[in-house]
């Protein structure tokens, strides 16, 4: 009797730390060699088919097609730069710099990774359609209301993610955070 | 109390190897993956058109919504297969996934280096089967050597500015990913 007991706590433990921690380390994104650059990360491993078990899992639990290599990486944000969640109803400001790449595209997705209905259906801009100063600089305004400039609309939902991917870059598996490669910062400005 | 500890760890320790068996597992029990969901959609072998991404209905979630996209679902265990692409307004890229959705191949228009992205597609074993004088002849034609029988090719096509789309749409509307008419010698 005490034996049964005993397996049977073993068993309850291990199913709980064993399935809790992959939950766990697939909701947080544990796939291995990251690159963060600021408040951005990409996984430019994940597109390659030197994939960790991690990053398969992943992609085989969100649905979704992983960026290759040979096309571009996707760097994401969930946070500014202060480490505050991104919140729809704030005004957020994205502004700088980008690596060298030969397009990019900024997107605003929900946590499940879909785009946020608006009123005026824009879910996100390309290098092409932005609006730079003169220094070749750039600032848009994720924002629930109207904005000047360059406006990209939450929708005023709570939480978001942002996605910068580029498209037929030199950023790849060997690139490491240095000044060569700027991200834009993140801040978040007027909070209600 | 020396037992129960005893058992907390070996629980633990049993929880590691559930959590790696797990995490080794769920690519091959996913139901939900990009290959299953699209899988219903796509006949095999043949370039299907994506609906573009909207707030409601995504084929895929993290769909960049500035580009047209379209997938083939291939099987090569009849025979290799030919793609054709041409090249959409601004960038267009051709990514290789296997069955369990890991990219091991991807061009864009610029390394191609024409107006069409053209390659050939088939397994190891195909490739080595080829006749020699066939890669010799044909030396620019790119082959793409596929570590599984089945798999997808994402195609897409960017569209800098939302003006662009029909165009990008139509470039895409005329790939091809198709058994390469020769019929293949029988060995």
């Amino acid at each position: 009797m005490r034996l049964l007991i005993g397996s049977l706590f073993a068993f309850a433990v291990a199913a709980l730390v064993g399935l809790g921690s992959t939950y766990f380390a697939l909701s947080r994104g544990a796939a291995f060699g990251s690159l963060t650059i600021g408040s951005w990360t990409a996984w430019p491993k994940s597109g390659t088919s030197d994939a960790d078990p991690y990053a398969r899992a992943t992609i085989a639990r969100t649905g979704q097609l992983p960026m290759a290599l040979g096309d571009g990486v996707s760097f994401s944000a969930r946070a500014d730069d202060q480490g505050r969640a991104l919140d729809g109803r704030c005004d957020v400001v994205v502004s700088g710099v980008t690596p060298a790449a030969r397009f990019w595209t900024l997107t605003l997705y929900n946590t499940a990774g879909e785009l946020v209905a608006n009123s005026v259906g824009r879910y996100g801009f390309t290098s092409e359609e932005i609006v730079r100063s003169a220094d070749g600089s750039f600032a848009i305004t994720v924002a629930p209301r109207a904005n000047p400039g360059n406006w990209l609309p939450t929708g005023g939902v709570e939480r978001y993610g942002l996605v910068l991917r580029f498209y037929d870059t030199a950023i790849g598996v060997a690139t490491r955070a240095s000044r060569e490669v700027p991200m834009p910062a993140i801040k978040t400005r007027n909070c209600p | 109390m020396m037992r129960w500890l005893l058992l907390l760890l070996g629980g633990a320790l049993l929880g590691g190897i559930v959590h790696l068996a797990t995490v080794m597992a769920l690519p091959r029990t996913a139901t939900h993956d990009a290959y299953s969901r699209l899988a219903a959609g796509a006949p095999v072998n043949t370039v299907v058109a994506l609906q573009p991404p909207t707030p409601d209905n995504a084929p895929m979630p993290l769909m960049d919504p500035a580009f047209v996209s379209a997938v083939c679902r291939y099987d090569l265990s009849a025979g290799p297969l030919k793609l054709t692409v041409p090249v959409g307004p601004a960038y267009t890229s051709v990514s290789f996934y296997t069955r369990f959705d890991v990219a091991y191949y991807a061009i864009n228009d610029r390394a191609a280096g024409r107006r069409i992205i053209e390659l050939d597609l088939m397994t190891a074993e195909q490739h080595n089967q080829m006749p020699e004088d066939v890669d010799v002849t044909a030396a620019d034609r790119l082959i793409v050597e596929s570590p599984s029988t089945t798999g997808l090719i994402a195609i897409r096509a960017l569209a800098p500015e939302p003006g662009l789309m029909p165009m990008a749409r139509a470039s895409l509307a005329s790939a091809r990913c198709e058994r390469e008419d020769v019929p293949k010698t029988a060995k």
